[in-house]
């Protein structure tokens, strides 16, 4: 079946249609990673966006037990081009079936690199895919630039409280949408990992006396979640250890007086350097945000840059004076990615007094 | 960490002469990280014995020297130019050892002189057997279990505890020269003996097989700060136990997942940092198709040709970044010179996928054994990118220029089901074709995957491809179906054959239908960045990227495609001087050519780069987009040539020398009339096309004729024929591939043969030098070791080779270069072959002259003459010392190949010896082709009849550097009655000891063995000689060669020390 990705800029694509034939708008990005494609799919920080993969041939070993939830987050999925045939020994199934069950519609046979290149130029944009031939531009142009995604961690989060068992340091995990390997990394290091849903109160997790909090990595603006930043600046004043990743990372800024802007195209992929400013020395990291701290107005006495990413300057990670809190913007859990920075997760451990 | 100030004079360590395992990549590391020294304002000295390599330009390094390259040879060079480091790392596994063994021996201590980008610890850590296992243990990085041996009897034991299949790997060599997969015992000991011997240190890795494993490699740089990144990973088709350099490799990996992928990744990271590198690095793996288990196979601390495809295959120019390393720089202080925007410290995302296939010499050697294994047989390769596995595969193939150009070329219909399943397993060069054809037999993925350990990914898209080969004969024509085979990128020529339409019919349905190449770039980082480097490859149905307009005049340079036999760096070398003289100029220069081994695609040597097929479909989609104002065939060998007509169908105008005179030269009978016309006398001949009259022009003529086909390179498929029965053998042979053009049949003329090259502008003409070949006529030039000036022609002959080189150059019209070779016989001069084109000497005489020929044929073709640029017609001055251009031969890697020389040539490579006489010349050029003698001081003769008197000469002189001489009977029995004490041998027939004895015994220096006249029959002296080549044992078979090495070790016996010479401040005129 035909599908078509229409951009708010006007831009049709004409592809075949993947997954659910169900019409669907989203703000498209694109993520450069060449392998780990199924790790982005169940990134819940791709809620309430469609993703590209830069990379043509998607779906080469199918579905593994690789995921990082339950389930596909991203709006819609677009690939120039889905292996008819997976293999890997592990392969339980191919990625059509999968987005069919899931009931996420998506978009392949399209030139990928155009549409990368579009969306470096103008930015991230919003669009549309549909199977519909006879789409009109002009009835769905105003439609696409209105359109906004809002309230994501809230559907990207867990519902309850989850505890799972370890002897050594008792984390408490803040789910805004948090990948798997977050939990597992702390885990294979002996923790009791307690996750918390979004919006559960600094109160709450407070009591429950945990060595440290871990902040996870999550969708959306950061800006939209007032709440959760008043909760934050909250857990700071604890003098808990705390460790954040992503999302996490830019409400603890915010929730100490930094702030945050949306990045032109972001950064999604397992190849960004950055740079550890104390030692000098580089890690190739995974990335996947659209939105970053803003530091020129950050008081030093609160907090100083750790991380910087080498290609563009953008900061990359904080350290808080004074206190046992650092936070990163990229992603030492990998999950895809290079697992160059997983000593991070030592590093917190150290801050909570254990001897990893 | 900034760099070091105390780096100001650095020595680069050359690889030497292209041979299997060791070929273009190093040019094209060296030249790289040779321009990235001198860009930061270091001084380079270069030590590099191969004269047809861009790295001893004048232009790339302050310092040239094409020596011989040995420990003595660089400690003289170090005491003269006195640099404060050596660079070992871009000079292959030659480099690095001489590297390792100056920093051993402590005379780099002595002389207060580093070794930079690596250290002797890190070489030592990576490249020893033991030390390496202990290391990869060290950081519980598993290896497959082994052992290291010194003899064959500890090998024997240890395999009887892990079990045979056993890999056998001998330390130091290149290309995994002398290793192979032991089944048995029998050929456990064959191999181990052999390994053993070629072994540097004598010592080879006996280790558990594990073969059918996938082979992943990745390509890793490190910082001296600890900075790590990898640059690529590369799956290669071929599971473990084809050498990697034999494999089919598809980049990035297709078949790994992200944690298969960064479990491997990591530790490859974890190696580098434990080994300490700083700069580039290799590491093999093997993994273990349904587990997570894995193996460390190998690290090369160095660039490798692996990290060549990497390079062009991301566009991440690993040398340069790996010469900035080695000067302190850290990898993000390094600009990617690709976006002008980002750093080193990243690492490159493909969105497109890259395959490699190698160019094995199967054609050239047609009797030897065509299985790969873990010794490299390969003498190049091809790299072709596409947005899809399929597309890049077809393009590869299409790109090797064998005769191939889809998955049907080679005919594998007459076997049967069984017979299929039979070749299946055997492993070798077409297998590829093997797998399609059991596909459109309907042998299953399961089964053709349990026989070849293919991934199923791979064979599903072979099937892809026999799929659509079976749309297209079956259905209908339509634009869908025309769309979907393009981006399969199957050519307009097989649609046609499929179709059973035209070409012609095929290539206007794509017009009328919109289905045209669009070009993309290769940028590093999958468009995240806008890139200013336009490196270039096209697919199917996509957005065009590549802009065409320019305000500035636009030439087009063919390249010439994969390294092989006949056609090898020297055509690479033209081709980018070439570039950078029109680039001068004020053109804007484009480059197509498809081998990621060359200088000539490196990202910034043209304006533009196109990574294509170099046919003329290819050429035509760039052609269409850049609508260049020339294209010049001249400079990028056959290759090149064979273009010229399509382009000018294109209406392309072909610059220099007309197409039609390019004709001329080739074509017998316009040939005949032109050599009529300026009176230049030729061996008589005639043109023929079947075996009855090639037997009829012969008896006219009188044996031995040379029999030839004509519009080859190499002198593919000639030989000299005594007899109408070889006649027959040879035409039999020759007419295996179909002939579009006559054979050609000459009388055969004994002379001394002289080759010249020289710039003609129209009128006038510059020949650099007059070379004379040792060999007499009946060896390839490519073969012949070729002495400048020549020694032995009389001022007369050299006149008269002026004078027709003068009047072939105006009668062709030729506008650039022409290559012609000369008999000299009797004060008599022929002429045996003109070629209007660049040739294999071109880039060695442009050295020993001082002449930069290329850059000289360039502007004349953009209209100045030689005169105007102020440069002397006739013959130049001739230079104060002698230049010997020594070929170099891989025949140890090609097992069963036929060593003997004839007219097809057979060398893979060449070096150069430069001296103040020509002994000294001589024994340079001998050393620098790794003869070192004497060792035992034991040599064997076995000689045909007509040789004999010769040989007593040359026995006499190897009898008096205190050689004891072996010979066979009827030699013996001749030498003797001459007063040389030759002991008589018994043949290989005949009982112990016999002359293999003697051979296998490691105790002989030498064999002087020429075969019987016209192709040799005689099983004894093919077995010879092969048994002493594969034992390392130097074996000539042309009496001249025998005479030139007496003189040459004669030499040798008086002077110990060798005058060196800075090519880079030659200049004869």
């Amino acid at each position: 079946m035909k599908a078509f990705l229409i951009l708010e800029d006007g831009t049709v694509f004409e592809g075949n249609s993947i997954g659910s034939a169900r019409e669907v708008i989203s703000e498209i990005v694109f993520n450069t990673s060449m392998t780990g494609y199924l790790e982005v799919l169940t990134d819940p920080s791709y809620a309430g966006q469609a993703v590209v993969m830069t990379y043509p041939l998607i779906g080469n070993y199918g579905i593994t037990p690789d995921m990082e939830s339950e389930r596909p987050w991203p709006d819609a999925y677009i690939v120039r081009e889905l292996s008819r045939m997976p293999s890997n020994f592990r392969c339980e199934g191919t990625i059509q079936d999968f987005l069919v069950k899931h009931d996420i519609p998506g978009i392949a046979g399209i030139d990928t690199r155009a549409l990368t290149k579009i969306l470096r130029e103008k930015g991230t944009m919003n669009g549309m895919i549909t199977t519909n031939e006879n789409y009109l531009l002009e009835e769905i142009l105003p439609r696409l630039r209105a359109y906004r995604t809002g309230n994501v961690v809230e559907k990207a989060t867990c519902n309850s409280v989850c505890r799972l068992p370890g002897k050594g340091k008792r984390v408490a995990l803040m789910d805004f949408g948090a990948k798997r390997n977050i939990a597992k990394s702390l885990q294979d290091r002996g923790c009791e990992v307690t996750i918390y849903p979004a919006y559960t109160c600094a109160e709450e997790i407070l009591a429950d006396k945990p060595d440290g909090i871990m902040l996870s990595n999550g969708p959306g603006d950061p800006k939209e979640c007032k709440g959760i930043i008043a909760e934050l600046k909250k857990l700071y004043e604890s003098d808990t250890p705390i460790f954040a990743i992503c999302l996490g990372h830019q409400l603890m800024a915010l929730a100490n007086g930094a702030d945050s802007h949306k990045m032109k195209y972001g950064h999604r992929g397992g190849n960004h350097p950055v740079k550890d400013l104390d030692t000098g020395r580089v890690y190739i990291s995974s990335q996947n945000h659209g939105y970053v701290v803003d530091t020129e107005h950050l008081d030093p006495a609160v907090a100083v840059p750790a991380f910087v990413n080498v290609n563009d300057g953008t900061n990359e990670g904080l350290r808080y004076t004074g206190k046992k809190i650092f936070t990163v913007q990229f992603h030492p859990e990998a999950c895809p990615g290079p697992q160059d920075s997983s000593y991070l997760f030592d590093k917190f451990i150290a801050m909570m007094g254990g001897n990893q | 960490m900034p760099k070091n100030p105390d780096i100001k004079k650095v020595l680069v360590i050359g690889s030497g002469p292209i041979v299997i395992g060791q070929a273009a990549e190093f040019d094209y590391a060296g030249t790289q990280a040779c321009r990235s020294l001198k860009e930061e304002g270091v001084e380079v000295v270069l030590v590099n014995s191969n004269p047809a390599t861009i790295m001893t330009d004048k232009e790339i390094a302050d310092e040239v020297y094409i020596e011989p390259l040995n420990v003595k040879v660089l400690e003289q060079i170090i005491c003269k130019e006195q640099p404060d480091s050596v660079l070992p790392t871009l000079g292959g596994q030659a480099g690095l050892n001489l590297g390792m063994e100056l920093a051993e021996s402590g005379f780099l201590k002595e002389h207060n002189v580093k070794l930079i980008g690596t250290t002797s610890e890190t070489i030592f850590k990576a490249e020893d057997r033991q030390a390496f296992k202990d290391t990869m243990e060290k950081i519980g990085e598993p290896c497959a279990p082994s052992q290291v041996v010194h003899n064959v009897e500890d090998g024997i034991a240890f395999t009887n505890t892990i079990g045979y299949p056993v890999v056998l790997r001998p330390a130091y060599t290149l290309g995994g020269s002398g290793g192979g997969i032991a089944h048995n015992e029998t050929e456990l000991i064959d191999i181990l003996t052999n390994g053993l011997r070629l072994s540097r240190v004598g010592e080879v890795l006996v280790e558990r097989c594990i073969a059918g494993w996938k082979e992943i490699e990745y390509e890793v740089m490190r910082d001296s700060a600890g900075n790590c990144i990898t640059v690529c990973n590369m799956e290669n088709i071929d599971p473990v136990g084809v050498h990697t350099g034999d494999s089919i490799v598809v980049a990035p990996s297709q078949t790994l997942g992200d944690k298969e992928y960064q479990m491997l990744r990591t530790s490859a990271l974890n190696i580098i940092s434990e080994l300490n590198i700083t700069g580039g690095c290799n590491v093999q793996y093997a993994l273990h198709p349904t587990s997570f288990e894995y193996c460390v196979i190998e690290v090369n601390p160095r660039v490798s040709r692996s990290s060549a495809l990497a390079s062009k295959a991301t566009g991440y120019p690993i040398a340069k970044v790996a010469a900035k390393i080695a000067l302190g720089y850290t990898l993000d202080e390094i600009k990617n010179a690709i976006t002008g925007k980002t750093y080193a410290s990243f690492e490159p995302m493909l969105d497109y996928c890259v395959v490699k296939v190698p160019r094995l010499p199967f054609d050239k050697f047609i009797t030897a054994k065509r299985t790969l294994t873990t010794q490299m047989k390969a003498t190049g390769e091809v790299m072709s990118i596409c947005t899809n596995f399929e597309g890049a595969l077809m393009k590869a193939i299409r790109s090797l220029e064998q005769h191939v150009d889809c998955l049907r070329s080679y005919d594998f219909t007459a076997l049967s089901k069984e017979g299929l399943l039979k070749q299946l397993k055997k492993v070798d060069d077409r297998r590829v074709w093997v797998i399609a054809e059991a596909l459109r037999r309907g042998i299953s993925y399961e089964e053709i995957h349990d026989i070849t350990m293919i991934d199923y990914w791979f064979i599903d898209k072979i099937a892809i491809l026999t799929e659509m080969e079976g749309r297209l004969e079956k259905e209908e024509l339509t634009a869908e179906l025309l769309k979907e085979a393009k981006r399969l990128e199957f050519p307009d020529n097989v649609i046609a054959r499929l179709t059973g339409k035209e070409e012609a019919k095929i290539r206007d349905l794509r017009y009328a239908n919109g289905i045209t190449a669009a070009f993309k770039m290769v940028d590093t980082c999958a468009a995240e960045f806008a890139a200013k480097t336009p490196y270039y490859y096209s697919c199917f149905g996509s957005e065009n990227e590549a802009q065409g307009d320019t305000d500035r005049k636009k030439v087009l340079v063919l390249g010439s495609g994969p390294i092989r036999i006949g056609q090898g760096i020297e055509f690479d070398y033209c081709s980018v001087h070439c570039t950078w003289a029109f680039a001068k100029e004020g053109y804007e220069t484009i480059i197509v050519n498809n081998n990621p081994e060359t200088v000539s695609t490196d990202f910034d040597i043209a304006d533009k780069l196109y990574f294509e097929p170099l046919t003329p479909e290819d050429v035509e989609n760039i052609v269409r987009l850049e609508k260049p104002d020339g294209a010049v065939v001249q400079f990028g060998g056959q290759t090149a040539i064979k273009l010229t007509e399509s382009l000018m169908k294109m209406g392309v105008p072909i610059l220099g020398t007309k197409a039609e005179d390019v004709d001329a030269a080739e074509d017998r009978e316009l040939f005949d009339k032109i050599l009529e016309q300026t009176q230049i006398p030729r061996a008589a001949g005639g043109t023929v096309f079947t075996a009855g009259e090639a037997k009829e022009v012969a008896n006219q003529l009188g044996y031995p004729v040379l029999v030839r086909p004509s519009y080859v390179l190499g002198g593919q498929g000639m030989q000299i024929a005594y007899s109408d029965e070889e006649i027959e053998e040879f035409m039999e042979i020759i007419n295996r591939i179909a002939q579009d053009h006559p054979i050609l049949v000459d009388k055969y003329l004994q002379g001394k043969e002289i080759e010249v090259d020289a710039v003609c502008d129209g009128k006038d003409i510059l020949i650099p030098g007059i070379m004379e070949h040792i060999e007499r006529t009946g060896v390839h030039s490519g073969d012949s070791i070729s002495v400048y000036p020549a020694p032995t022609i009389s001022a007369q002959v050299k006149e008269k080779i002026v004078d027709y080189t003068q009047r072939l150059a105006r009668a062709l019209h030729v506008v650039g270069l022409i290559n012609i070779q000369f008999i000299a016989m009797d004060e008599e001069v022929y002429v045996i072959e003109v070629n209007p084109r660049s040739s294999r000497t071109v880039p060695y005489i442009s050295k020993v002259t001082g002449i930069p020929i290329v850059d000289l044929a360039t502007r004349v073709i953009i209209g100045d003459t030689l005169k105007d640029m102020g440069y002397p017609t006739g013959l130049a001055p001739e230079a104060e010392y002698v230049a010997i251009k020594m070929p170099v031969f891989s025949f140890e890697k090609l097992r069963g190949a036929e060593i003997s020389l004839g007219p097809e040539m057979k060398s893979t490579g060449e070096c150069l010896g430069i001296g103040k006489s020509f002994d000294e010349a001589l024994y340079k050029a001998f050393l620098g082709a790794g003869v070192q003698f004497p060792k035992y001081k034991q040599m064997i003769m076995t000689v045909k009849d007509a040789d004999k008197p010769e040989a007593v000469d040359i026995a006499k002189r190897f009898e008096a550097l205190g050689y004891k001489i072996y010979a066979t009977r009827s030699t013996a029995k001749y030498l003797q009655a001459r007063g040389v004490k030759a002991r008589r041998i018994n043949k290989i027939s005949q009982e112990s000891p016999n002359v293999m004895d003697l051979i296998l015994g490691h105790k002989i220096d030498l064999v002087i063995d020429t075969p019987t006249q016209g192709r040799d029959k005689s099983r004894d002296g093919f077995l010879i000689r092969r048994n002493a080549i594969e034992t390392g044992v130097y074996c000539i078979t042309a009496m001249d060669t025998a005479d030139a090495l007496a003189s040459s070790l004669e030499h040798a016996s008086v002077s110990e020390k060798l005058n060196l010479i800075d090519i880079a401040k030659v200049k004869n005129i």
